[in-house]
């Protein structure tokens, strides 16, 4: 296949996170686990899909709502040496975003691109 | 023979993974694979509650993982930070955060996250049931 390995993206742990900032934990527990996978110096690579492109809206904040939100968690990731982060081109679509409105800077990959991830990660988490 | 590892996010009784997770797991163990852990996180940190009392013509959880550990020596890992702000609670992290009673206790014990990166890259496969 002429596209195969077409990413070049690898590491110990793709975490991807299908969950919007509100609503559910789902997020925020996805992304402690990445936190904590890379504070043990594991290579983690997220990845946004569906829903989970809008945690990466900008303005963000916590709000009446009761729940911390994600977005200090999203601006620690540097901190941790996360730096490949991709979100799914179909969901910005859906969302009607664009990767350079987010509040960081994402590489866009197609959901048929899943497997060949999948493949490149010794260990995928799914929130 | 293969090492398995299990995910549980699900909550008891509110969806199947809870019990699929613990057929899965015993299907696992029983064919001669080796189950290294089991790890709940999430709303998966409630099927560790001690004090669960399900009408009895309902399965036990609580009791079916027991006798899992019991029965294969499987390790059963709670994520700590999960489980604290869902009021789980082993005995000395009552006592730690000056609570009457405690609502985990053994085979059951609290970790932390590492232990689940650790447990899948360790295994073959990592399994993960959720709602």
């Amino acid at each position: 296949m002429a596209n195969d390995k077409a990413l070049g993206v690898d590491g110990d742990l793709l975490v991807i996170l299908r969950h919007g900032p509100h609503g559910t934990s789902w997020l925020r527990e996805g992304l402690d686990a990445a936190l904590v996978a890379a504070a043990f110096g594991r290579r983690v690579t997220l990845l946004f899909m569906g829903e989970g492109v809008t945690a990466l809206v900008p303005g963000q904040k916590s709000g009446p709502l009761g729940q911390k939100g994600t977005s200090p968690t999203l601006e620690m990731l540097e901190m941790y040496d996360i730096d490949t982060l991709l979100v799914e081109t179909e969901a910005l679509a859906l969302f009607g975003l664009r990767a350079d409105g987010l509040m960081l800077s994402a590489r866009e990959v197609e959901a048929a691109e899943l497997d060949e991830l999948a493949s490149t990660h010794s260990l995928v988490l799914t929130f | 023979m293969m090492r398995y590892a299990i995910l549980l996010m699900g909550a008891p009784y509110s969806s199947q993974a809870a019990h699929s997770a613990l057929r899965f797991a015993r299907a696992v163990a029983e064919r001669g694979h080796r189950l290294e852990g089991v790890f709940f996180y999430h709303d998966g940190v409630h099927n560790a509650a001690r004090l669960a009392a399900p009408p009895q013509d309902e399965p036990h959880l609580v009791d079916g993982w027991t006798a899992l550990a019991a029965d294969h020596g499987v390790p059963l890992q709670i994520c700590i930070a999960a489980a604290l702000r869902r009021g789980l609670l082993d005995e000395r992290e009552a006592a730690r955060h000056g609570k009457q009673g405690y609502s985990v206790a053994p085979p059951f014990e609290l970790t932390g996250l590492g232990q689940l990166v650790d447990l899948g890259l360790r295994c073959d496969r990592l399994v993960t049931f959720g709602p």
